[in-house]
């Protein structure tokens, strides 16, 4: 086989992976907008703290640790200790319930009955606080996260390849834990919308606020569980990255990232944000891959929206979103 | 007592139809007029120019443009730091090119170029509304920051990949370079401020603005009663795009002095100005500054109060500017969704009565 065709195969191959921890990002974004009817800008800012959260319980950060040795004068850092992985996995999850029903109970309660762009906003106003706020809770420094879960190249994919085209293709093993999580993540939400009770009130407040109110379902309930949701899928998302590129500021980006892989799919639905994601993905390595060195290189920063602006203009609700009806 | 509108009778349509009918307004607008033009400028420094008025006065400019958009047309765009750098790439191609010329045409024209740019980002707004649409904008902030890093032409093959205003003057006073007094870097800003603000007044209160609102309360609607979408839209894009260039065409050549577009157009610019719109009011000239004011001068508060007066390392008081804005913004959408405006309109409320209530 030609030279040229494996490297493509082995980008696209690559994109895939990258398509799906954008599509996990995505989903948080889905998720919320699905239930609330809110944009949740700060999607990405919650991946970012969930994942500093996580390393500070981890690592047993003393919180605000650089804020109380600024004011007091003294010099704390660490506790004794280091809490296992999966201990801290949990309490950061809590974390993101506690958050959850924060947001709910101080910022969306109250802006209920806002227009969309307002509740976009606001979301805007509480991802930049988060960012000081984590900061602040963690220290800004990079830190690298560390679950146990297996890094480098996968052998038995190097090898295989080999011996079928005597090429060997590079295939990280912690992107493929990622694409079994995401799939795992997928599975799991889909069985607790379709088969809970709670679920079923979940996609009952989706479809209808009013008539989910008339019958006796909670909305606050569902706002904090379906913000919770979110957190949990932040969490998992946070992991990811963070253990492919430590945990720092970029990337609470991920989220820009997110929102062309939500306009493909369409903000409404599932699939949609995973197919958008692995669209987005191999899309973009491709195009650096063939366009990219005739151009100057770094088309990443941009590919993705002028794709997903293109791709609009000829189906304004994405791929598979709903169907926008206007009416005077 | 203090603020009437009453008793202020207008005997022609030309009095009716001036920019401040009301006669305390206007008396308040020479009052500030002659501060900003005669008083100002004796007092400014260096630190009062660079630190407070030249981003006040620029990042104004951009509000207004903005608040164009999104305040009175409806169409929220993320776009506004990369529409800036055009302008700022604008000004200085036009400024090595042309250097004959004068900086205040360069800088007009800075702002047409971007026009023209705006309209072509802003063809999309007609098939793509709400969500979708602020996020196409996103596409002309990380395109044109992307196109301005990496074409050559634009920053004139220089090593560094920046550009740097090379020293212009205007009426034999320089205006441009590293050499520039602080009055006259104020006075340039506060010239187009008050012309931009005055012509973004006018704009809003005639058939234009009324178009625009038409299409931002409902588009639908507005088409129905004979607003033509394409036309309200191109020209809300337009306009906005004009103002929004030429801020970013004072930004580099007057203010910054040298720029990259990565790093002073950046994403973080959009939300900047936004939260200017969002915090000072939208679909209100007033919020445009008050916004702008206040998100100019609430970093150099803290700044002073957190590191100069409590001691604090710079890192920890920017972690929380961070927060303080992010909470600001949330509660002002909480407890004043229409921002500093509507405050101030309050304000006049209560000053029409006070301090006799019955």
């Amino acid at each position: 086989m030609p030279e040229q065709l494996l490297f493509a195969m082995e980008v696209t191959l690559n994109g895939l992976m990258a398509g799906v921890l954008y599509a996990l990002v995505a989903l948080g974004f889905v998720l919320i907008f699905k239930a609330s009817g809110i944009f949740n800008y700060a999607q990405g800012v919650m991946a970012l703290f969930a994942a500093l959260t996580l390393v500070g319980i981890q690592q047993g950060q003393v919180p605000f640790s650089h804020l109380i040795n600024a004011v007091f004068g003294t010099e704390i850092h660490h506790f004794p200790w280091h809490v296992p992985s999966i201990i801290a996995i949990i309490l950061a999850a809590g974390v993101m319930v506690l958050f959850a029903y924060l947001v709910e109970k101080y910022i969306l309660q109250h802006l209920i009955g806002q227009p969309d762009i307002i509740l976009f906003m606001a979301t805007i106003g509480l991802a930049y606080f988060m960012e000081g706020f984590g900061d602040i809770m963690w220290g800004s420094e990079i830190k690298t996260l560390d679950v146990g879960l297996p890094q480098g190249m996968n052998l038995a994919i190097d090898e295989t390849t080999f011996n079928m085209f005597g090429y060997g293709f590079f295939i990280d093993n912690l992107d493929i834990v990622a694409a079994i999580v995401a799939a795992l993540l997928v599975t799991s939400l889909v069985i607790f919308s379709q088969y809970t009770k709670q679920g079923r009130a979940l996609r009952a407040v989706a479809d209808d606020h009013s008539a989910a109110l008339s019958v006796g379902i909670s909305l606050r309930f569902i706002w904090v569980l379906v913000w919770s949701i979110a957190g949990f899928v932040a969490l998992v998302a946070g992991i990811m990255w963070g253990a492919k590129s430590g945990v720092q500021f970029s990337l609470s980006l991920i989220a820009l990232k997110a929102l062309p892989v939500l306009m493909l799919g369409g903000f409404t639905s599932i699939p949609g944000a995973i197919v958008g994601g692995l669209i987005i993905g191999v899309g973009e390595q491709l195009f650096e891959f063939a366009i990219g060195p005739m151009i100057g290189g770094a088309t990443q920063n941009w590919f993705a929206y002028v794709l997903a602006l293109v791709f609009l203009i000829f189906r304004p609700q994405g791929l598979f979103g709903e169907k926008i009806i206007e009416r005077v | 007592m203090f603020y009437r509108e009453a008793g202020d009778f207008k005997t022609s349509y030309r009095d009716d139809s001036q920019t401040f009918p009301i006669r305390l307004d206007r008396m308040g607008y020479y009052i500030l007029m002659f501060v900003a033009f005669f008083v100002v400028p004796f007092f400014i420094n260096d630190y009062w120019v660079n630190a407070v008025f030249a981003p006040f006065l620029i990042y104004a400019i951009a509000a207004l443009g903005l608040n164009i958009l999104t305040g009175y047309a409806g169409q929220v765009s993320l776009g506004t730091g990369g529409f800036m750098a055009v302008g700022a790439y604008a000004c200085y191609k036009l400024m090595t090119g042309f250097p004959e010329v004068s900086i205040i045409i360069h800088i007009l024209l800075a702002g047409g170029i971007t026009a023209l740019v705006g309209v072509a980002f802003g063809l999309p707004s007609l098939r793509i509304k709400g969500f979708y649409l602020a996020v196409a904008t996103l596409a002309a902030q990380f395109f044109l920051v992307w196109v301005f890093n990496k074409v050559p032409w634009f920053y004139n093959y220089s090593a560094s990949g920046q550009i740097n205003a090379p020293e212009r003057s205007v009426f034999g006073v320089m205006v441009t370079g590293p050499n520039t007094e602080a009055w006259a870097k104020y006075m340039i800003c506060l010239v187009f401020v008050v012309v931009l603000a005055w012509v973004a007044r006018n704009l809003t209160r005639g058939m234009m603005g009324r178009k625009w609102m038409g299409i931002r309360d409902m588009d639908i609607a507005a088409e129905i009663i004979g607003v033509n979408p394409l036309m309200a839209k191109m020209s809300a894009f337009a306009v906005s795009s004009f103002f929004v260039g030429i801020a970013g065409a004072l930004f580099f050549s007057v203010y910054l002095g040298a720029a990259e577009a990565g790093e002073a157009f950046g994403i973080n610019k959009s939300f900047l100005i936004l939260f200017m719109i969002i915090i000072g009011g939208l679909g209100s000239i007033f919020g445009s500054f008050a916004g702008a004011a206040f998100m100019v001068l609430m970093p150099v508060f803290l700044k002073n109060v957190l590191v100069g007066g409590m001691g604090w390392p710079t890192d920890l008081a920017a972690h929380f500017e961070f927060m303080i804005v992010g909470g600001l913004i949330v509660v002002f959408l909480i407890v004043e969704p229409h921002g500093l405006a509507q405050l101030w309109r309050l304000a006049k409320e209560k000053l029409r009565l006070w301090p006799f209530p019955h």
